[in-house]
């Protein structure tokens, strides 16, 4: 055979230009909503050779999120990218854009420096693995304001920290969950934890301790699947749970899974993240992150020279946290019509006290606490400091943890992750 | 205790999306013409069926076009190979990433869709009491899982046992003297890409629409198209052995998860219930599977040993010496 090697490069020319063709030109722009604020759809980057960073608009405060999955994996992204599309609605005078499919790790730090290069006055990163990145971009261009969802690092200048105490949610989960299954005689519950961290432990043990408040024989089993998002490993996971006897599942993951499977098997599934997630007839509810408001907040706050970058850790009354099926304007899921009223009334004075910031992450790992092997975790009285709620034993040298995030809440069946 | 019924019933369900990609992948390249384009084809399937489902509600409908869509995908593949002569792999890499834009693009908003109606759940009457195997084969699968167990043997008899099945090895093997036949080698080469195209299209349907449903951009598919293109190789270009290795893929992701349930094993502590990070591992022997497959893949003795079609990856040039 003769090689033909100019001939291969020009198709592959031309089927990469085909491919820039076919990405670039994304959804046609959507009509903005009359607000009062000017409307923007996030502009789509174009893809052609790795990632593309979007341009400023000129005369605009310009804000640019940095993703870690696709805007609509129906999950984690999709959560703060609709937080991104609702800056640009609500806060007057914004442009937004994004970039999606950002991996953690050098090309990361690339992009946030390529939209500080560009002149993005507010850059969000979204995933864990984005910190040490924003915070060196961060010193580069000290007149921009970078902040970073989860994580644990600020400077105190412009790099500033956010997470929220899902926590309280899941505490509220739990305590649905628990209700719906005492209700129909069952006592097992299951959990699809993602990684062996403090974060994972902590959800699961508020969903825990939830979940023993309304049904008290109840017990809970985990599978770990060591990853954030792969629809193939959670609804495994899920089946896993379910074939193991559990009656309710809920998940650390993105997708729905629990919901579908539940679904199939006529179980109870609890999704994650997004509101959009609780879509079928078997999810009972869903916890999840509002970012748009604690965005629009730091936006103006940007603009305005207010914000102050340091830890901003919001707790339910921020309005960045929901329970599907509970908030304001939504009705109850089809599985929690039927609860004892006594229960479902519970979960809303609690929810209520959350929402005026009356029951906090506090509140929720308050004494007295016992783990699954019976001993005292936290004594009557005393509650967890924020260093036991992030860390696992010792904790950080200045930072030690006293209780610290290194045990299993009483009921659950699962031997602790080694660290 | 670990219910390996259970497991395996799980693996017998999901492995079939990798028993259609796989099977596409060996029809394309039975005929000689490379198929790493897999992943790219199941994701426009994958999308195309679950925006059917989502739009007009008829899942069947759905799997129909998806197959379509990821047939005119492998078309695409066809005419830059086999008409253009172009390297197949530099061609089918770069229809992964058509594949991936475009369905990225399509499916803009699916994830938003509401409840959609999916491949139902069947449990075949008689056979399914059958102890043992009945819960594993016959027992609340979706349609598509049934389809897998005919689509094997009828592939290997295709193949090795009719004369379209014969001339399909010839134009893989020698193409000179299947055209002295007179076969029309450029004719079937672009028929076994484009039925290619259309299992791997089946196989991105099946996930969106049973297996694991939904659309969460180019997550859907996760990779699985990938491991197909090293089940082609495994499996010595044989449906036979696909299928075995598609179900032994599907089960084991399965058995990490459940490994993590019980205590004991055998007497002996389980060491994935006290340290579930052992998952790790096993969830990365089918890729670290594919790398070493993809590595005798590249070595030339070592291909001809594994029985691959003598021509494959070289393009066919009417009445040049050669193969």
């Amino acid at each position: 055979m003769k090689p033909i090697p100019f001939r291969s490069v020009l198709v592959f020319g031309a089927v990469s230009l085909l491919v820039a063709a076919c990405a670039a030109p994304v959804a046609a722009p959507k009509a903005a909503e009359p607000t009062q604020a000017t409307a923007a759809e996030p502009a789509q980057p174009q893809q052609q050779a790795g990632l593309q960073i979007p341009d400023v608009q000129q005369g605009k405060f310009n804000v640019a999120a940095v993703l870690i999955g696709p805007h609509d994996d129906g999950g984690w992204s999709q959560a703060h990218y609709e937080g991104l599309v609702y800056v640009g609605q609500n806060v007057p005078n914004t442009h937004v854009a994004y970039v999606e499919n950002v991996p953690e790790g050098a090309e990361a730090e690339q992009v946030i420096r390529g939209l500080a290069r560009k002149g993005f006055d507010l850059i969000l990163t979204t995933s864990f693995g984005y910190m040490d990145a924003t915070g060196a971009v961060a010193e580069e261009f000290p007149n921009q304001t970078f902040v970073h969802v989860s994580g644990f690092k600020t400077n105190g200048k412009n790099f500033g920290n956010l997470f929220g105490a899902m926590e309280n949610m899941k505490y509220l989960a739990g305590m649905i969950a628990g209700s719906r299954a005492k209700l129909d005689g069952q006592t097992k519950l299951g959990y699809i934890a993602t990684f062996p961290i403090p974060e994972e432990l902590r959800l699961g043990n508020a969903f825990a301790l939830g979940m023993r408040k309304t049904c008290p024989d109840c017990t809970m089993d985990v599978r770990w699947i060591n990853t954030w998002h792969d629809p193939v490993i959670e609804k495994a996971a899920a089946e896993s749970l379910f074939d193991a006897g559990a009656y309710v599942v809920f998940t650390g993951a993105d997708t729905p899974a629990p919901a579908d499977v539940a679904q199939a098997k006529g179980k109870w599934g609890i999704t994650y993240d997004w509101v959009g997630s609780c879509k079928v007839e078997r999810c009972l509810t869903a916890p999840y992150w509002d970012w748009g408001k604690i965005y629009a907040k730091i936006a103006q706050g940007v603009i305005d020279k207010t914000y102050k970058p340091g830890f901003d850790y919001f707790d339910a009354d921020s309005g960045a946290l929901g329970i599907y099926g509970l908030m304001e304007g939504q009705e109850l899921t089809p599985g929690m019509k039927d609860l004892p009223a006594e229960d479902l009334q519970m979960v809303r004075d609690i929810l209520a006290k959350m929402l005026k910031g009356e029951f906090n992450r506090f509140d929720v790992f308050a004494g007295p606490i016992k783990d699954n092997a019976g001993n005292v975790v936290v004594p009557e009285g005393e509650k967890m400091s924020q260093a036991d709620l992030d860390q696992f034993p010792p904790g950080a040298e200045g930072l030690a943890c006293k209780y610290c995030m290194y045990w299993w809440a009483e009921g659950v069946t699962a031997e602790l992750p080694k660290q | 205790m670990i219910d390996w019924i259970v497991i395996l019933q799980a693996g017998v369900a999901s492995g079939t999306v990798l028993l259609f990609a796989a099977i596409g992948g060996i029809m394309t390249e039975r005929s000689g013409v490379m198929n790493l384009g897999i992943e790219g084809m199941m994701l426009i399937g994958a999308m195309t069926a679950y925006k059917t489902a989502v739009v007009l509600g008829q899942p069947w409908l759905g799997l129909l076009l998806a197959m379509l869509a990821a047939g005119a995908l492998s078309l695409l593949h066809a005419v830059v190979s086999i008409h253009l002569q172009a390297d197949q792999v530099v061609s089918g890499l770069a229809i992964n990433f058509v594949g991936i834009g475009l369905s990225m693009v399509l499916g803009e908003g699916l994830s938003k869709a509401g409840a959609v109606s999916l491949l139902p759940s069947i449990t075949l009457p008689l056979v399914s009491d059958i102890p043992i195997l009945g819960p594993i084969l016959f027992t609340n699968h979706n349609p598509m899982t049934y389809v897998g167990y005919v689509l094997t043997p009828a592939a290997w008899f295709y193949i090795n046992r009719t004369r379209p099945g014969l001339h399909l090895r010839a134009v893989g093997e020698h193409p000179a003297a299947a055209d002295a036949l007179g076969i029309n080698v450029y004719r079937l080469r672009y028929r076994y890409v484009f039925v290619g195209g259309l299992l791997a299209g089946l196989a991105g349907g099946t996930i969106s629409l049973a297996v694991s449903p939904g659309w969460f951009s180019e997550l859907t598919t996760s990779g699985q198209g990938w491991i197909a293109v090293g089940l082609v190789i495994f499996a010595q270009w044989n449906p036979w052995r696909a299928a075995a290795g598609a179900y032994m893929f599907g089960a084991l992701r399965r058995l990490i998860l459940d490994l993590q349930g019980p205590q004991t094993l055998l007497w002996f502590a389980n060491p994935f219930y006290y340290m579930p990070k052992l998952g790790f591992f096993l969830q990365m022997l089918p890729y670290a599977l594919v790398i070493l497959i993809l590595f005798i893949g590249s070595r030339e003795a070592l291909k001809k040993r594994m029985g691959a079609p003598a021509a494959l990856g070289v393009p066919y040039i009417r009445g040049e010496r050669g193969l």
